[in-house]
């Protein structure tokens, strides 16, 4: 489906440009080539940034010709959720109320990537302020997924995804509030991380719901992810939430095996995953014993309540950070004949329809009244859940489980229902209200030959083990 | 003495006040654009005080020093605590909410004593990101009403704030303004705030009801525009009569937000309680608490300056005078106490001291302490009059120093001696016999008159209070 | 505390004048029963005795965050008046006010 060649490992790239072995041109085009082939079908970006990337290769040629090294990302090509705020370069959060704004700075992920030597080709698309999970509310049209254009890429990460699945770039970014980088993974069959809350930097990332959002990387193997969260992971006095400690080198931690890892197994984990997915996952836990490590039953309890409290944290502040919307200094404006007026239409005409749903939800979970039964109580539920996983990792070093309950689904199969929309969500909220880190790992293929996601879990800042587990599966796979 | 009229029968004035001032930092509450008042509009502004998509606070360190120093200053209990979102739209709050801290605040139950006793209560000082400022084109007198439109600066969003709430133990208009007074020399004292009404770095809401003593606390109107500290007397005795009006008059007094016109001298209605806005507060994600450690607040205490009521009691013991009388608070808010203290200790009469430096310097003395102790010197020891030092003094002040002696000299300055004044007298009453009849029957005015010759015929030479000395002797002889 | 508070179509338009958000009133009506509906399903969580719970507000625990007072490079006026839909005089302009300050 795929032009191979297309999907190398940007480590390999990135030795190779940095020796001078490779172009950077020559990567660029490759992708390029791929993006001219298939973009028109799958719908990854909501810009291709084809002059700026040529034009970034040759900067990196150029210093490699000079005997200077570009640094650790030269001439990887990299696609942008668009929801990243990229100076000069439209950044949209896939709405109509920022269509054509141009961020008058660079998110911090951003200037990291390029003072690495990454090449942006594109911005991607995504479901609505990364509202969703099939990239369906997007104000731009659907991405596709590039393994059954029939299919949703998953969300709202889906064009990030789409764009390392389908060639388009070696690595890309997103963010993920309640599952929106690991569930698109899953669903297009990349390697997909969320770090622990903190790991990288916020700043410059257009919010969604601040104490859950996290910007991580989509990549065709473990290691390109564990090079890319070396690059864009430690601390940046600009993000007060950003933890003030530089990481361990994921590569390096991946090369140790599980031997003696304990694997925990959520045996109270709600329902609802198919067979397909089940099944995977079973083998997911074979592949781990035959590496070595020891499978341990674990519980959960409050695992089952984290859609609830999730569905009430992140609309509640998702309320209040795209209140800022108002047409007065940016972005679209609906004239009006007073402030009021002009809020009212301008946020009605901008803003899509799931997104004015939620800031309806979180309105509500917040207002006079209603916040001590809706958002406190969530609070609360929040706290639960992080116990229990804090429990959890007292007996084991990482958990496996599903990415998402399903393969890729049919455009239009969750109707018009968005709580079905929601359960899609299940598997991965937890650990976005915990804080701790969790990724899915490509490990073959469900229903209709599409790819499943095994995700793993483990506790906070333990990124090394969740590599090794990671690592020993795809290992385990090939 | 009071400006103000009081209120009629036996109603008492309850009043709270919560006072709003920019600190003295040299950038935002939570990013690095300038904080500096007068700047060209948007000319200092970045993402974060913009609100742009993407965008994060980070707590500036400067500003919670100022703020821990004014809970210090105000006796406050310096605590662990958070900020919230107070989510409300308006143009000039570029995110559509404002950082504040709601509760669990810096600083809570400290207090403030006036100068004449009175102590008010600090229920807290909370720290807070100012708003952009709006102009309003196409109104009348720039008022929101009926405009047509309004232009948003965003220079001041961002500022950062501590909002000061005492407890409702104001009494009187004049208890009102002293304690705002007060809160200025204060927060100038510590360095917190240059705490300017007219330039807005220091604003001040009064939360105003009315009772009989004894009786429950009545419902109270907030009254917002009071720019100066003379009008926060006014505001609130106006409000005062208002609600009393109402009251008498057989209505009630509805829970409002009243704005004070400057201009016709009342308070109009902004917005009653039932249309407040539902604010939202929760815990700012974006933010992690604060909690100074013991040592910080340590710190800070130590580093405290002398506040002014200490100045006043120090000023007060040296010179004999009151701590509240005007002498004493007036130099003291000048700032002109340590150089009062320092004629005084260079030999001079502190008290004179005191007198000369409240009447001769507006702001820092430009004259050598020793010079000044000099001049004391002369008048108390009777060399020369008050008047005669007077003019010494002026010629000092316009010099930039000098010998006192030496101008003296130069104008002929010299007391003249008990004798000759009970000759200058002697002539006066001779002169006018009407004026000594009168005086003698208790007409004082008429005393004036018999020093104003004396003083004529010495051409000025006669010490006054010798010359009334003797006219009040010669009075108590006859009788 | 009643069992479930759920939401009416009197509540969700409140709800959206709180949010800006014009709704038009059959909009509003479908979504105050999609509303009513995530909110049953938000009901599982009373069955969760939640008395002795502290709620948790940060993914990671942190104090202190501190930035130094100096001042760093901001926006150009000019590119940030340029982007916004209304300026005039070196401000953004905005119809009439409604609302209250602070």
């Amino acid at each position: 489906m795929t032009d191979s060649a297309a999907r190398e490992s940007a480590t390999a790239i990135a030795a190779g440009v940095r020796t001078g072995a490779r172009k950077a041109v020559d990567v660029v085009e490759q992708n390029l080539a791929a993006i001219a082939d298939r973009e028109s079908e799958i719908h990854a970006f909501n810009l291709v940034m084809a002059d700026e990337a040529r034009a970034d290769a040759v900067r990196v040629d150029a210093l490699v010709a000079a005997g200077q090294d570009p640094g650790p990302l030269a001439g990887v090509t990299v696609a942008l959720k668009d929801n990243m705020c990229t100076r000069g370069i439209p950044t949209t959060c896939s709405s109509k109320i920022l269509e054509g704004w141009r961020p008058p700075y660079d998110a911090t992920v951003v200037r990291a990537l390029r003072d690495a030597g990454a090449i942006f080709v594109g911005k991607t698309n995504l479901d609505e302020f990364a509202m969703g999970s099939s990239t369906e509310n997007s104000a731009f049209g659907p991405t596709r997924n590039p393994h059954d254009t029939s299919r949703v890429p998953g969300g709202s990460s889906g064009g990030s995804a789409a764009s390392v699945a389908a060639g388009f770039s070696q690595v890309s970014f997103g963010s993920d509030t309640g599952g929106s980088i690991r569930q698109p993974a899953a669903l297009c069959g990349v390697v997909g991380v969320k770090p622990t809350y903190g790991y990288v930097s916020r700043y410059g990332l257009i919010a969604f719901s601040s104490s859950l959002d996290q910007i991580g990387p989509f990549t065709n193997s473990v290691e390109d992810a564990a090079l890319m969260l070396d690059v864009i992971g430690g601390h940046d006095p600009m993000d007060s939430t950003s933890i003030p400690q530089a990481h361990p080198s994921l590569r390096d931690a991946m090369q140790q095996d599980v031997a003696g890892l304990r694997i925990g197994r959520i045996t109270d984990l709600p329902e609802g995953a198919d067979p397909d997915v089940v099944e995977r996952v079973e083998v997911a836990f074979d592949t781990l014993r035959a590496a070595g490590a020891k499978i341990v039953d674990v519980q959960v309890p409050a695992f089952t309540f984290g859609l609830t409290a999730y569905y009430l944290i992140a609309p509640a502040e998702a309320s209040s950070n795209l209140a800022r919307y108002d047409g007065v200094r940016y972005g679209l404006r609906v004239e009006a004949s007073d402030t009021n007026a002009m809020y009212g239409a301008t946020r009605a005409a901008g803003f899509g329809e799931e997104v004015k749903r939620r800031i309806m939800l979180g309105t509500y979970a917040l207002s006079a009244g209603y916040y001590d039964a809706y958002y406190g109580k969530a609070l609360k539920v929040r706290r639960l859940i992080s116990d229990d996983f804090e429990r959890a990792y007292q007996h084991a070093d990482a958990l496996v489980l599903p990415t998402s309950p399903s393969v890729a689904f049919k455009f239009g199969d969750k109707g018009d229902n968005p709580l079905a929309m929601y359960l899609c969500d299940t598997y991965t909220i937890p650990s976005n209200l915990s804080g701790q880190p969790g990724m899915s790992v490509p490990f073959g293929t469900g229903a209709h030959g599409l790819p499943v996601g095994v995700q793993v879990l483990a506790g906070t800042l333990q990124e090394s083990n969740m590599f090794r587990v990671a690592a020993a599966l795809e290992r385990g796979l090939s | 003495m009071s400006e103000y009229d009081g209120l009629p029968g036996d109603w008492e004035l309850v009043v709270g006040l919560e006072v709003h001032v920019e600190l003295a930092t040299a950038t935002k509450l939570f990013s690095a654009s300038p904080n500096r008042f007068g700047d060209e509009p948007n000319t200092n502004i970045d993402p974060v005080t913009l609100g742009l998509p993407g965008a994060l606070p980070v707590l500036n360190e400067r500003a919670v020093e100022l703020a821990m120093r004014i809970g210090a200053a105000l006796n406050c209990t310096i605590q662990p605590c958070t900020f919230h979102r107070k989510n409300y739209f308006y143009p000039d709050m570029p995110k559509a909410y404002q950082i504040s801290q709601y509760d669990q605040p810096l600083n809570v139950d400290g207090y403030l004593d006036l100068p004449n006793g009175v102590r008010v209560g600090i229920e807290r000082a909370h720290m807070e990101e100012d708003a952009g400022k709006s102009t309003h084109v196409g109104g009348s007198g720039g008022r929101v009403h009926g405009a047509t439109y309004s232009l948003i600066d965003l220079n001041r969003a961002g500022v950062p704030l501590v909002e000061i709430v005492s407890r409702p133990d104001i009494r009187s208009a004049d208890d009102a303004r002293a304690y705002v007074n007060e809160l200025r020399g204060i927060l100038v004292a510590i360095g917190a705030s240059d705490a300017k009404m007219e330039e807005g770095s220091m604003r001040v809401d009064a939360n105003v009801s009315v009772r009989k003593p004894g009786t429950p606390l009545g419902t109270r109107c907030e009254i917002k525009n009071v720019n100066s500290v003379r009008s926060v007397g006014r505001a609130i005795e106006y409000e005062a009569r208002r609600q009393i009006d109402l009251i008498e008059g057989g209505d009630v007094v509805r829970q409002q937000t009243r704005h004070w016109d400057e201009g016709d001298g009342r308070t109009h209605t902004l917005r009653n309680k039932e249309d407040a806005d539902d604010y939202r507060y929760f815990l700012e994600p974006d933010l992690v608490p604060l909690a100074p450690s013991p040592e910080w607040i340590a710190k800070v205490k130590a580093s405290l300056p002398m506040l002014p009521a200490a100045r006043r009691a120090r000023l007060a013991e040296a010179s004999g005078q009151a701590a509240n009388s005007e002498a004493v608070t007036i130099v003291v808010e000048r700032g002109q106490d340590d150089y009062v203290l320092a004629v005084a200790a260079a030999g001079g009469d502190c008290a004179r001291a005191l007198v000369y430096v409240k009447e001769a310097f507006a702001d820092s003395p430009n004259v050598a302490a020793a010079d000044v102790a000099a001049l004391t010197q002369m008048e108390v020891s009777g060399a020369i009059t008050a008047t005669q030092a007077k003019t010494v003094l002026a010629e000092l002040v316009a010099n930039g120093g000098g010998d006192p002696a030496a101008i003296a000299a130069k104008h002929g300055f010299e007391a003249i001696d008990t004798s000759e004044i009970e000759r200058f007298v002697d002539q006066a009453l001779a002169e006018d016999p009407d004026a000594w009849q009168k005086f003698c029957g208790g007409d004082g005015k008429a005393m004036g008159a018999l020093v104003g010759l004396v003083m004529k015929a010495s051409k000025g030479k006669a010490d006054g209070k010798a010359v009334t000395a003797s006219l009040q002797q010669r009075r108590n002889a006859i009788r | 505390m009643p069992e479930s508070v759920r939401i009416t179509p009197e509540v969700a338009a409140k709800v959206a004048h709180l949010a800006r958000l014009d709704i038009a009133p059959d909009e509003l009506v479908r979504m105050t029963a999609q509303l009513d509906g995530m909110l049953e399903h938000f009901a599982d969580m009373d069955a969760l005795d939640l008395s002795s719970v502290e709620p948790m507000t940060q993914a990671f625990p942190l104090v202190n965050v501190l930035r130094p007072d100096v001042v760093q490079p901001g926006l150009d006026r000019d590119e940030v008046l340029a982007a916004a839909p209304a300026a005039e005089d070196g401000r953004f302009r905005v119809p009439p006010i409604v609302g209250s300050e602070l």
